[in-house]
């Protein structure tokens, strides 16, 4: 009888990998120690990004601090949906001040443990894009530029969805929010605005920056891993889709994400000092209409016509990424 | 309690000035009280800062209205500024200048004030000759020891080297002493006319 | 030890001796001195055990100074103006969670028009956000008064202002009697945090809350500036035994006994209105002081003890309630409740323009003579202010009001001096 060898690709996965694993390549959340940092019980809409991509990131971290982190959360959904007072999911020290100053706050936590000689507890940061891209961005620059000891996160959700999905400098083009109303001669967000964070993370030369999904968690985790590994300012940022905000089907949530990465819309990558080192190339390329069509924030470009120019020019956005990065 | 109000321009050191004198007065055992009339940091414009020196706290906190003695480091306020504003009856007049006050149109005005309390003194040249540097802040400083007998010239001595360090403020405490003993020579030689 | 230095200097070496752990600073005219001092000492290692951090504005200043504390670091920063402005959601924040943080507040007038010069709308415009405002009369009382901040700080976990009138007494040299390291400890013990960030007892800190608790939490600020209304004193007196001088306390009376008239005032003013008043006493007017040393918590009974039996009330204000006149005057009137005397608010100082015993002598003798309105503004140009508003009433466009003023006061001086 002939022997045929069987590739698992999905390794890390409930269904087939971790059962074969031993120990130490399972992922974090199979282990039977994981911390559950952010514990059961918070109130996040289900299929959440965002709390699934936390709950991985923090988790990960605790294991690579041994259970020593300490995380500065600005204000925004995983803040409020994870601390409804009087009640707190959290399970390790985690402080929320404002919404624009997350990086700035984490900043001092990590020089208070310095200067009292707690090398051994590290620090994190988390906000969603409005609070990293916009009202926290010259808070996170300053942290970059003096290369606090902070390992930032944020969450993608590309608009301002706890105050009800206003468009933020994360949205894409063409995406409706309710301040980018997909009315009128140009629906959506405009073309030819927003930025790129964690590309201005690299003009910074800081040690390590990173782009993660939660289409792969083990990417995440091995990132953050990674992060935690390095001393000084660490930026990793994660796209983590909204169903509430993107009209996308809870259930489909990594689906959506998966799509994003394999579209090229979103390219996976590391960065050191402002080089890339690593990227993510794309095993199923889809068009970047699969991923649209997934999301009524984007129905617009299908009915009742379908608006070809702008496709095409998604499509070329895509495909500009794919080239830029080398992900084919 | 004696004020002291000083005019210069950005960069002449006339906020230090005031400090020293400030530290020398401390030095003596007195209370001083030094501060700046405030404009942006910027180098040429007029600038003015004051010092008070009394033998109990100072609590008054005005810019100085009625100076007991002026010193003016720069003459080319003369006709800008309205640098004898206020000035006590019986007060004192410190010029840095190497022209008279006659040649510099001031005949009148030092008429009105006892003899021997206004002098000019050509402070810039001295700092060049001991310094290096027209900074005439260090010099006037002696003179107005010898002109106001308000602090000793030792006590002025200390502030300067307390600003500045080995060879810079021995020259500055040479600048001060010569022209505190330029001084003492003209207040005892007869007025001029 | 006595030193004859600058104000600010003398506020860095006194928040030196208080063992500061975290210190983070954004330049800002007049506090700079304040914290280049203390930059200096922590990398040339005279000041230990300190991390100094140069931030990218005040927001990041008092943000970072909040985490720092959170994870149980003795924090220190310093504003004025604009700056407590620009911080100003982060001064609130620090309040609502309890953080004991010391800020110097280098008191300057706010824009527009921008204006670098001293007068108290700055810390007044932050007067209800839940610190502890404390104004210093001296350079020695500003030193004296961060060293009693930061215990009555973190005995009460609430984070206190020490306002210090910039330029006339950040930038002025003087006397100052620098504390012993030893005396400072002896005082001030080692913080010890009511919450903290803490990897081995977790807790979270800055919850939302609904309103089903937030009204209590909120009141619970309030009593702790009623408990801080007996703290300050006892930590006054307690300074007192210990360094040998007077400094800090609710208020402060000055031959108020018998006076008819009592002038009430902030910060380094006091001192100028003391002077007047031995000058006006001198000639047998019965005038006194009192000096508001605790501006927040309002010292409401003190004021209302010293000015019980005055005839008459002046409050000297560096600060503009636009729209309705005083903020000082506010609590005095608050203070005097029931009590019938003359109340006469005074607004003067602003954006740095002079306070003269001469001016001040005669606004006292006015009112004396009971020649004082409520409001009052002292040494206000009326020509300047009517010349402007005949100009405004000419044409609609007529341009900005700042320049046409400046303006008007260029050709003026230049017309006297060509006269």
């Amino acid at each position: 009888m002939t022997l045929q060898s069987v590739k698992f690709y999905q390794t890390g996965t409930f269904t087939v990998g971790n059962r074969l694993l031993d120990d130490a390549q399972r992922s974090v959340q199979a282990n039977m120690r994981r911390t559950n940092s952010l514990n059961s019980g918070h109130r996040a809409c289900q299929g959440c990004g965002e709390a699934l991509g936390a709950r991985y990131a923090i988790d990960a971290a605790m294991q690579a601090a041994a259970g020593r982190v300490v995380a500065v959360n600005a204000t925004g959904c995983l803040e409020v949906f994870s601390t409804p007072y009087p009640e707190t999911s959290w399970q390790i020290p985690w402080m929320h001040s404002l919404f624009g100053n997350a990086p700035a706050v984490a900043a001092g936590v990590a020089a208070a443990l310095k200067v009292k000689g707690r090398t051994d507890v590290k620090v994190i940061a988390q906000g969603g894009d409005g609070g990293t891209t916009d009202i926290g961005f010259g808070c996170l620059s300053g942290m970059f530029e003096r290369n606090d000891d902070v390992l930032y996160v944020c969450y993608d959700n590309e608009a301002y969805m706890n105050t009800g999905v206003q468009r933020s400098s994360a949205t894409p083009p063409a995406a409706r929010t309710a301040t980018t109303m997909a009315v009128g001669e140009h629906p959506g967000n405009v073309f030819g605005t927003g930025k790129n964070v964690p590309l201005i993370a690299m003009a910074h030369h800081i040690p390590y920056v990173a782009t993660a999904s939660v289409a792969n968690l083990r990417d995440l985790e091995a990132k953050i891993t990674t992060a935690m590994g390095i001393a000084g300012s660490r930026y990793v940022h994660v796209h983590v889709p909204c169903p509430l905000g993107w009209g996308s089907d809870p259930a489909d949530t990594i689906k959506v994400a998966r799509m994003a990465v394999e579209s090229g819309l979103f390219p996976l990558f590391e960065a050191r000092f402002g080089e890339v080192t690593s990227r993510y190339t794309l095993r199923r390329p889809v068009t970047v209409e699969a991923y649209l069509m997934l999301q009524k924030r984007f129905a617009h470009l299908f009915t009742p016509r379908r608006d070809e120019a702008t496709l095409a020019a998604i499509q070329e956005t895509a495909d500009r990424n794919v080239r830029t990065f080398g992900l084919a | 309690m004696f004020q002291v109000r000083i005019h210069g321009r950005g960069g002449q050191g006339v906020v230090s000035a005031a400090e020293m004198l400030s530290v020398a007065a401390f030095d003596e055992g007195r209370h001083a009280q030094a501060f700046p009339s405030f404009g942006s940091e910027r180098m040429g414009a007029p600038v003015i800062a004051f010092c008070r020196i009394d033998d109990r706290e100072i609590r008054l906190r005005e810019p100085v209205m009625n100076p007991d003695a002026l010193i003016v480091q720069d003459p080319t306020l003369l006709h800008q500024v309205d640098l004898f504003n206020g000035l006590a009856p019986g007060g004192f007049i410190l010029l840095n200048s190497s022209r008279s006050f006659e040649e510099l149109g001031l005949a009148d005005l030092v008429g009105t004030l006892p003899a021997a309390h206004a002098v000019t003194v050509p402070a810039s040249e001295i700092a060049m000759q001991h310094v290096g540097r027209p900074l005439p802040n260090a010099a006037l400083l002696g003179a107005f020891a010898a002109l106001c007998g308000q602090v000793a010239l030792d006590s002025v001595a200390m502030a300067i080297r307390d600003r500045f360090a080995g060879r810079t403020g021995e020259a500055n405490v040479a600048a001060a002493r010569d022209a505190h003993d330029r001084v003492r020579t003209q207040m005892a030689a007869p007025a001029h006319a | 030890m006595l030193k004859q230095i600058e104000g600010s200097r003398a506020i860095a070496e006194a928040v030196a001796l208080c063992r500061p752990e975290v210190i983070c600073a954004y330049p800002i005219t007049p506090q700079t001195h304040i914290v280049e001092g203390l930059g200096e000492m922590v990398k040339s290692g005279a000041l230990t055990r300190c991390e100094f951090i140069n931030v990218e504005s005040e927001f990041a200043a008092l943000s970072v100074a909040i985490g720092a504390s959170a994870a149980g670091a003795r924090s220190y920063t310093a504003t004025a103006s604009q700056g407590i402005l620009f911080m100003a959601e982060a001064v609130y924040n620090a309040a609502g969670l309890g953080l004991p943080i010391v800020m110097t507040i280098g008191n300057r007038a706010i824009g527009a028009p921008i204006n670098i010069w001293n007068d108290h709308s700055d810390s007044m415009a932050l007067r209800d956000a839940g610190w502890i405002q404390l104004y210093a009369e001296t350079n020695q009382e500003a030193a004296d008064l961060h060293i009693q901040a930061f215990k009555l700080a973190e005995a009460l976990s609430c984070p206190v202002m020490v306002c210090v009138d910039g330029f006339i007494l950040t930038h002025a040299v003087e006397r100052i009697d620098v504390p012993t390291q030893a005396d400072v400890d002896a005082y001030l013990p080692p913080f010890e945090p009511v919450q903290i960030l803490d990897v081995d007892d977790p807790v979270s800190i800055g919850a939302m809350v609904g309103p089903e608790a937030f009204f209590e939490v909120r009141y619970l600020q309030h009593h702790k500036q009623e408990r801080a209304l007996e703290m300050i004193p006892a930590l006054a007196a307690e300074f007192e035994a210990r360094f040998g001088r007077v400094a800090g306390g609710l208020v402060r009376t000055y031959r108020t006994d018998d006076a008819e008239t009592i002038v009430v005032a902030l910060g380094s003013l006091n001192g100028t209105v003391k002077d007047v008043v031995d000058a006006m006493r001198d000639k047998g007017d019965r005038i006194g002081v009192l000096t508001l040393c605790s501006f927040r918590p309002f010292p409401l009974a003190a004021v209302r003890a010293a000015l019980a039996n005055a005839k008459r009330v002046v409050v000297l204000e560096k600060s503009l309630a636009v729209g309705l006149g005083g903020m000082v005057s506010d609590g005095v009137r608050k203070a005097l409740s029931g009590i019938v005397l003359a109340g006469h608010t005074v607004i003067c100082g602003l954006g740095g323009r002079a306070i003269t015993r001469a001016s001040l002598t005669n606004l006292f003798q006015r009112a004396q003579r009971n020649e004082l309105g409520v409001l009052e503004f002292l040494d206000l140009n009326h020509a300047v202010v009517d010349r402007e508003l005949a100009r405004l009433a000419q044409a609609r466009r007529a341009g900005p009001t700042a320049e046409a003023i400046l303006r008007g006061l260029a050709s003026a001086a230049a017309g006297a001096r060509s006269a």
